[in-house]
C-alpha cells in the first residue's frame, strides 16, 4: 500500500549541467593539486626528483610497484 | 555544487583506496617478495650486500602501501569527480548515478587497463636500472594518448549520436578509440628487460594482482562516489518534485 517513493524512473531525471566557467577553477587548481599527488605517489625520485633523497620513493615503494608505476 | 561533488570524490577514493589496500596487501604483497626473493638471490650469488634499507620491509609492505594506496585513491577520486561534474548533464538522458558509472567505466579503461596492455606492471628486480627514464617516460606517454582518445571519442560520440542514435554513436566512437589506441601501441616502442630467470609464477600472480587491485579499487570508487554524488544533487534538484514519501 505505501508506494515505496518512486525512485527516478529509468529514463532518469537528466542533472542540469554545471557551467563549464563554473568548473574551470576547481578543475585548475584541484587538477594540479591531484596530479602532484599521483605524481608524488607514482613517480617523484624516480625518473624524475622534486624532493632529493631516496626517502619518498622508498616509503611507497610497495604501492608504486603494485599500482603498475615504473620502478625497480 | 562542484566543491561537493570533489569533497564526495575524494571521500569515495578514500575508502576505494583502503579497501584496494587490503586487496593488495592479501594477493599482492606475496607476489611482490618472490620478486624481492629473486632480487636477494641474485645479489647474493654477485657476492654483493645491498647498503643498509632506508624503509624497512616491514613499514614498506604495511604503512607504506596503504598510504600508497590512500593517496592514489583519494586524487584519483578527485579528479573523478571533476569529469563528473562536467559530464554530468551533457550525456543525453543519463542520471547522476549513470554518468558516474561512464565516466568510471571510460576513466579505468583509458587511464589504466589500456596503458596496463602495453606497459604492463612489474614486480621488484625484473626491469633494468638504467631504463628508469625512458619506462617512465613512455608508460606517460601511453597515458596521455589513451586518455585524449577517450576525451575526444566522448566528444565525437556525442555529436554523432543526434544523427546516429546512441547505439550507433558509442558504436563509431569506441571503434575509433580502439583503432587509435591500437595504433599507438604497434608504434611505441615494447619494453622487455624480464631476466631470463625471473620466476615466471612471480611475474603473473603480480600482474594479476595488481590488476585485480585496479579493479577492486575502481569498483568500490565507482559505487560509493556514484551513491554520494547521487545524494548531493537530489534535494536540490528535486526539490518540491519528490511526492512526500510514506514511511
Ligand atoms: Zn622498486
Amino acid at each position: 500500500m505505501s508506494q515505496a517513493a518512486v525512485e527516478s524512473p529509468i529514463a532518469g531525471i537528466a542533472p542540469t549541467p554545471i557551467p563549464l566557467r563554473e568548473i574551470a577553477p576547481w578543475a585548475v587548481f584541484a587538477g594540479v593539486v591531484l596530479l602532484a599527488l599521483l605524481y608524488l605517489v607514482g613517480m617523484d625520485q624516480g625518473a624524475t626528483s622534486v624532493f632529493s633523497g631516496e626517502m619518498l620513493h622508498e616509503f611507497v615503494h610497495d604501492g608504486r610497484h603494485l599500482l603498475g608505476f615504473p620502478c625497480h | 555544487m562542484v566543491r561537493s561533488l570533489l569533497v564526495r570524490g575524494m571521500i569515495a577514493g578514500l575508502v576505494a583506496g583502503l579497501v584496494a589496500f587490503v586487496f593488495a596487501r592479501v594477493f599482492g604483497e606475496p607476489a611482490l617478495e618472490g620478486g624481492i626473493a629473486y632480487e636477494d638471490m641474485v645479489s647474493a650469488a654477485s657476492g654483493e650486500t645491498g647498503g643498509p634499507a632506508l624503509v624497512s620491509r616491514g613499514v614498506q609492505s604495511s604503512i607504506g602501501l596503504a598510504v600508497g594506496y590512500l593517496i592514489y585513491g583519494v586524487a584519483v577520486g578527485g579528479i573523478l569527480a571533476l569529469v563528473h561534474a562536467t559530464a554530468q548533464g551533457r550525456l543525453g538522458r543519463l542520471g547522476v548515478r549513470g554518468t558516474a558509472v561512464v565516466v568510471a567505466l571510460v576513466g579505468f579503461t583509458s587511464a589504466v587497463l589500456v596503458p596496463f596492455l602495453k606497459y604492463p606492471a612489474n614486480p621488484p628486480a625484473s626491469s633494468l636500472d638504467d631504463t628508469i627514464g625512458e619506462r617512465t617516460g613512455l608508460f606517460v606517454v601511453m597515458i596521455v594518448i589513451s586518455v585524449a582518445g577517450a576525451v575526444a571519442a566522448t566528444a565525437l560520440c556525442r555529436r554523432l549520436a543526434d544523427r546516429l542514435g546512441w547505439w550507433n554513436a558509442v558504436l563509431s566512437a569506441a571503434g575509433g578509440y580502439v583503432v587509435l589506441v591500437g595504433l599507438a601501441a604497434f608504434l611505441l616502442p615494447a619494453i622487455s628487460e624480464t631476466p631470463r630467470d625471473f620466476p615466471a609464477a612471480v611475474l603473473y600472480d603480480f600482474r594479476l594482482a595488481s590488476l585485480g587491485g585496479h579493479v577492486v579499487l575502481w569498483t568500490a570508487l565507482t559505487l560509493v562516489f556514484a551513491t554520494l554524488a547521487d545524494r548531493a544533487t537530489r534535494p536540490s534538484a528535486l526539490a518540491g518534485a519528490v511526492p512526500t514519501r510514506a514511511s
